[in-house]
């Protein structure tokens, strides 16, 4: 008896969590009259919301923006990452402890601070309305070195000093000999990085202001607060779902890897 | 490779980020602090401007209304995201079936855009047919206005931020749960402790670092809320859901006040600094 009130209880937690996702698609797919009394099954289907959301913002276009910006942002935080961290963990030079220090600093330093001093840097570099100002700011950060630091600290030294002895350089060892065996943790940064620069909202409502620029969730964003939906709940409903689709997707083949790269950057230390 | 060779890579490696540091962390950080003691619009010459935008923030009731609403985010989305987690954490730790999909399932809104969660909420929470709403009132509890009654607005926020990122803490919680050695429980029941006695002396200083982590990582939230008043309220209404970086957003970008906005950027950023040293001391003291 109480073993089945358990399971009615994480049954009724995962329609709590799970529910409402289904409610958004089935709602996009309902005639806009009767989403105010969509329950669970909708009377009729149809892809009007998604027609008419088509027709009034470029989401197609944004959303390859999306793609391109995220992909260039989270090559940048493989390619840096690892050869920071890899000097940090593997080789010895004068003031390597100070660069780790200021590497943890720049972790615990609130963005709110540099919000508005980096709006202005894009100003001065004319880079509001490119791509510049959504890729070259979130090229490095400091959950990349540090996580591929970690990583390359467990890497047998014997490794290292065979591909030194077949006369690798330092590049060739990064990405010839370390990268092949640290797939996991690639795969966790890039999650993360990639994860972070999909969703990131605030930056990309700053410096863009071009419609044929935006990302996807900020043209989603400023579709659903301006005036282009005509408070109409189905087309917004429509919006969010295909933003939602591409992660979702994503996240039905790698659940196991989203789920330990989003708790990894939780523990940190 | 030669002995002088191996002596510069390092330094080659690390260049790039220590451009970047210079860039787009060291410099801004001088540049907000300056710009603190200054008026800017951008476009016509900086103004230095002494005090002025320090002593118009003491007296600023709109940065206090932040002030106060971010508090009552963090009074309301904290506890309830210990909670509620802690005992989701607790009961996917058992021996049961099914578990990978439960724990998937409550992980899925913490993967998914909170611009996708605001849009999908805004609805769920609207008044007259919101599905909240409409079920509410099939039950007989009547219509709340979450959104459109100032006092209900930031705990509608806080409610919807802990469902969204719980998924997270089950995660760290039912890591930090496992950490916990068998054989003290075992030696706990042989002394006949009730199930309470044995999570208040045993789990809670156990999991104490991962309490820790979780008040940390929903404190900063809490500061960094923007896209959920942005799209549900506008920060309405009545202000009460300005949130500190709304706030900052507005001044910046909606009045382009650059040298107060900067100095709000710069208290709000020392407040969670201070708030999080002060949530250390007093987390480590309970241990």
């Amino acid at each position: 008896m109480k073993r089945i009130l358990f399971y009615i209880f994480l049954a009724a937690g995962a329609v709590v969590f799970l529910y409402p996702f289904i409610w958004m698609l089935l709602a996009s797919l309902s005639p806009e009259n009767q989403i105010g009394n969509l329950t669970f099954l909708p009377t009729s289907l149809t892809l009007s919301s998604y027609k008419q959301m088509l027709g009034k913002i470029p989401i197609t276009r944004s959303f390859l923006n999306s793609l391109f910006v995220s992909s260039a942002v989270t090559a940048g935080v493989l390619v840096f990452g690892s050869m920071v961290g890899y000097a940090l963990s593997r080789l010895e030079f004068k003031g390597r402890d100070l660069i780790f220090y200021v590497i943890i600093f720049t972790m615990t330093l609130p963005f709110q601070i540099t919000l508005i001093p980096q709006y202005i840097l894009m100003v001065k570099f004319g880079w509001v309305d490119t791509y510049w100002a959504l890729i070259v700011p979130y090229l490095m950060n400091a959950l990349g070195i540090i996580l591929f630091r970690q990583y390359f600290k467990s890497i047998p030294q014997d490794l290292i000093d065979a591909a030194r002895i077949d006369g690798c350089g330092d590049i060739r060892i990064i990405f010839r000999i370390l990268w092949p065996n640290s797939i996991p943790s690639l795969i966790t940064v890039g999650i993360l990085t990639f994860m972070t620069s999909w969703n990131d909202v605030l930056w990309p409502l700053i410096v863009i202001r071009n419609d044929k620029l935006m990302t996807m969730p900020q043209l989603v964003t400023l579709f659903a607060v301006g005036g282009a939906a005509e408070s109409q709940l189905g087309v917004k409903l429509a919006a969010a779902t295909l933003l939602a689709l591409p992660i979702v997707i994503a996240y039905l083949f790698f659940q196991k890897y989203f789920i330990q790269s989003m708790a990894s950057s939780g523990i940190k230390e | 490779m030669n002995f002088k060779n191996k002596k510069i890579v390092p330094y080659l490696l690390v260049l790039p980020y220590i451009i970047y540091f210079l860039m787009f962390v060291a410099y801004p950080v001088i540049f907000s602090v300056i710009l603190t003691f200054n008026k800017w619009n951008i476009i016509s010459p900086m103004q230095y401007a002494g005090l002025t935008n320090y002593i118009h923030l003491i007296h600023d009731e709109f940065f206090l209304k932040s002030l106060g609403n971010t508090l009552i985010f963090l009074a309301i989305h904290i506890p309830l995201q210990i909670i509620i987690a802690l005992f989701l954490a607790e009961m996917l730790n058992q021996k049961i079936k099914f578990r990978g999909f439960f724990r998937a399932a409550f992980f899925l809104p913490v993967i998914v855009s909170g611009v996708v969660v605001t849009i999908l909420w805004q609805q769920l929470y609207g008044f007259d047919t919101g599905l909240l709403n409409r079920v509410l009132t099939a039950v007989g509890i009547g219509r709340i206005g979450w959104l459109i009654d100032p006092s209900w607005a930031m705990p509608s926020i806080a409610i919807m931020a802990t469902w969204k990122n719980v998924g997270l803490y089950i995660i760290l919680f039912m890591v930090g749960l496992q950490t916990v050695p068998q054989n003290y429980y075992e030696a706990a029941d042989l002394e006949g402790a009730t199930h309470w006695q044995k999570f208040r002396s045993i789990t809670l200083p156990m999991i104490n670092p991962t309490i820790f982590m979780v008040v940390v990582l929903s404190t900063i939230g809490g500061f960094s809320l923007f896209i959920e008043p942005y799209i549900m309220t506008g920060g309405g209404p009545l202000n009460s859901t300005l949130s500190a970086v709304l706030y900052i957003y507005k001044q910046g970008f909606f009045y382009y006040h650059m040298g107060y906005s900067a100095t709000l950027g710069l208290f709000f950023a020392l407040l969670i600094l201070g708030v999080v040293m002060i949530q250390k001391k007093f987390i480590e003291k309970e241990k």
